[in-house]
C-alpha cells in the first residue's frame, strides 16, 4: 500500500483526490438542500466544452474548463431566476450543447477517444504538477468559502424569502454557489471525471443524511465520506487497473448502502427504546 | 413614530389586480391585524411591506426609509405563512432559529455567546426547548410554525411582520402566543399580523384593517371594524370565510 506513494503520479493523484473528496460534498450539501442536486451534472457537461476549447487553443484545459463552467453557472442561475416556463428546456439545451460542443471540438482538435474518456471519467496518471497547483488553489477556495460562509449559504438554501428579509443578497449568494459548483467540477475533473463529478457532490450527502440529524453534522460527515471515497477510489483503481471516476462512485454508493442499512436499524431501535 | 407605512400600493398578478391603492400604517408599539377572506390580498400586502412582492404603484417605508434604500434589516422580523423551511438536508430547530440572527452577525465567524443565548431564549419563548436538537421535519405543522416565530424573535427586531402566525397552532398555544406578542409589545416592539381569526389575540390588537378584493374596506378598533367587515362582506355576497383549522384544536405536542 505504502509503495504506491513511491510513484510521483500516484502522490499527485492522491493530493488531487483529497481536494476533490472534500470540495465536492462541501458545495454539494447546499445543492442538495436547495433541491438542485443535478446542477453539478449539467455543469460537468458544460465544462467539457471548456476542456475542448483548451485542447483546441493550446491553453491549459483545466483553466478554460473553469472559465466556461463558471460562465455556464452564472447563465444557469440567471435562467433559473428570470426564465419562465421554458427555463427547464433552456437548461437542458445548455447541457446538451455543452457535451455535444465539447465532443465536437475535441474531435476537431484531433484528439482521440482516449483523451475524451480521461476527461469524462478521470485518469490518475494525467495529473501534472501544474494541474495540481490549480486543483489545490481552487479546492482550498471552494472549501473555505463553503464552510466559512455556511450561515449565509444555509439561510439562502433553507428559506430564500426569509434570507431576503434578513438583508442577505440572495441572488449574489445563489450565483456564488453555482460558480463554486463549477469550480469544484474543474477540481474534480482529473480524479472523478466530468460525467461522474455530480455523484461525488450528491452521494456523500445522501450517505451522511442516513446517520445525522443536523445540517452541520450532515455537511461535515459528507465531506469525510467524500474524502474517503475519493482516496479509496484512486487507490482501488490503481490496484484493479480501472478508471478512478467509476471506482470512486461505486465506493461512494457502497458506503451509502451501508449507511442506509445502519440508519434503518438505528431508527428501528430508537422507538423501541423510548 | 410610524414604523411601517404603505402608501397607495397597487399590485397586479398576471393582469389581475390583487391590491388596489392600499394605505396602511403601523405606529411604534402598535399591534395591527389584517383581516379578510382568502384571496382578499392580505398576504400580498404583508409580503409587499417587507419587499418580497414588488409594487406596481405606491411606496413602502420602513422606519421612515423607502424600501429601496432600507438597510436596517436587523430591525425587522418576518414570519412567513407556510413553513418553507423543510429542505433537502435536515436542519435542527436550533439551526433554523439561528438563521434569525443573520442580520446581527458579521459576514464570517462562528456564532457568539450572545447569538446562542438569543436562540435559546427565542426557542424557550415558543415552548420548544425540549425539541431544540430535533430536525424540523420531525415536528408537527403547528410546532414548525412556532419555530418560524422563534426565528423571527431571535433577531430582537423592533417590528414583527407575521403572515398567519397562528395557522395550525392549537388553541392553548395560540393563547401562549398571544401572551408572547403582548410581552413583546410591552418591550417596545410593533407587530403587523395577518389573521383568519383573532382568537385569543382579540384583546391585544390595537387596530384592525379589513381587506376585501384588494381594497381596505374597514379599519379601526376590533369590534367596529369586524362589524363593518361583516356588513361589507355579506353585502357583496362573498361566501363565508372557511373555518380555520385552528378551531379543531389540533394537538401539536407529541
Amino acid at each position: 500500500m505504502i509503495e504506491l506513494l513511491d510513484y510521483e503520479f500516484m502522490r499527485r493523484a492522491l493530493v488531487a483526490a483529497t481536494f476533490t473528496g472534500l470540495a465536492a460534498p462541501a458545495i454539494g450539501t447546499y445543492l442538495v438542500q436547495r433541491r438542485l442536486a443535478l446542477l453539478g451534472d449539467g455543469l460537468g457537461h458544460v465544462a467539457l466544452t471548456g476542456v475542448a476549447l483548451g485542447l483546441l487553443t493550446g491553453i491549459a484545459p483545466l483553466l478554460t474548463a473553469v472559465l466556461v463552467a463558471a460562465a455556464g453557472a452564472v447563465l444557469i442561475e440567471l435562467l433559473r431566476t428570470y426564465g419562465r416556463t421554458s427555463g427547464d428546456v433552456a437548461l437542458a439545451m445548455l447541457f446538451y450543447g455543452g457535451i455535444a460542443g465539447g465532443v465536437l471540438l475535441i474531435n476537431i482538435a484531433g484528439e482521440g477517444a482516449g483523451k475524451l474518456n480521461s476527461y469524462l471519467f478521470g485518469s490518475i496518471t494525467t495529473v501534472s504538477s501544474g494541474d495540481l497547483w490549480l486543483v489545490g488553489g481552487l479546492g482550498v477556495l471552494v472549501i473555505s468559502l463553503a464552510v466559512g460562509l455556511s450561515p449565509q449559504l444555509f439561510a439562502v438554501c433553507q428559506d430564500e424569502e426569509h434570507a431576503r428579509v434578513s438583508g442577505v443578497p440572495v441572488q449574489a449568494y445563489s450565483i456564488l454557489m453555482a460558480v463554486l459548483a463549477a469550480v469544484t467540477i474543474t477540481v474534480a475533473m482529473r480524479t472523478v471525471g466530468l460525467l461522474l463529478v455530480s455523484a461525488l457532490m450528491v452521494v456523500p450527502v445522501a450517505t451522511a443524511q442516513q446517520l445525522t440529524r443536523s445540517f452541520r453534522a450532515t455537511h461535515l460527515t459528507a465531506m469525510v465520506v467524500g474524502l474517503l471515497a475519493a482516496l479509496g477510489g484512486v487507490v482501488t483503481s490503481y490496484e484493479i487497473n480501472a478508471q478512478p471516476g467509476p471506482t470512486i462512485v461505486v465506493l461512494a454508493l457502497a458506503a451509502f448502502a451501508v449507511a442506509a442499512l445502519a440508519g434503518a436499524i438505528a431508527r428501528r431501535r430508537r422507538p423501541a427504546t423510548t | 413614530m410610524t414604523v411601517l407605512a404603505v402608501r397607495d400600493a397597487s399590485v397586479t398578478f398576471e393582469g389581475r389586480p390583487v391590491l388596489r391603492h392600499v394605505n396602511l400604517e403601523v405606529a411604534e408599539g402598535e399591534i395591527v391585524a389584517l383581516l379578510g377572506a382568502n384571496g382578499s390580498g392580505k398576504s400580498t400586502l404583508v409580503r409587499a411591506a417587507v419587499g418580497l412582492v414588488p409594487l406596481d404603484e405606491g411606496l413602502v417605508e420602513l422606519f421612515g426609509t423607502p424600501l429601496a434604500q432600507f438597510r436596517g434589516w436587523r430591525r425587522l422580523g418576518y414570519v412567513p405563512q407556510h413553513s418553507r423551511a423543510v429542505a433537502g438536508v435536515p436542519a435542527t430547530v436550533q439551526e433554523v432559529v439561528m438563521s434569525g440572527r443573520l442580520s446581527r452577525r458579521p459576514l464570517a465567524g462562528l456564532a457568539r455567546t450572545a447569538d446562542h443565548d438569543a436562540v435559546t431564549a427565542a426557542i424557550a419563548r415558543v415552548g420548544l426547548v425540549d425539541r431544540m436538537r430535533s430536525p424540523l421535519a420531525e415536528l408537527s405543522g403547528g410546532q414548525q410554525q412556532r419555530v418560524l416565530i422563534a426565528r423571527a424573535l431571535a433577531g430582537d427586531a423592533d417590528l414583527l411582520v407575521m403572515d398567519e402566525p397562528t395557522s395550525g397552532v392549537d388553541h392553548d398555544n395560540q393563547e401562549s402566543l398571544a401572551e408572547l406578542i403582548g410581552g413583546l409589545v410591552n418591550e417596545g416592539a410593533s407587530v403587523l399580523l395577518v389573521a383568519h381569526e383573532l382568537g385569543p389575540m382579540r384583546s391585544l390588537v390595537d387596530r384592525v384593517v379589513v381587506l376585501d378584493d384588494g381594497r381596505v374596506v374597514a379599519t379601526g378598533g376590533v369590534d367596529a371594524a369586524v362589524h363593518e367587515e361583516h356588513q361589507q362582506v355579506h353585502h357583496h355576497a362573498v361566501p363565508p370565510e372557511p373555518q380555520p383549522e385552528v378551531l379543531g384544536g389540533e394537538g401539536v405536542f407529541r
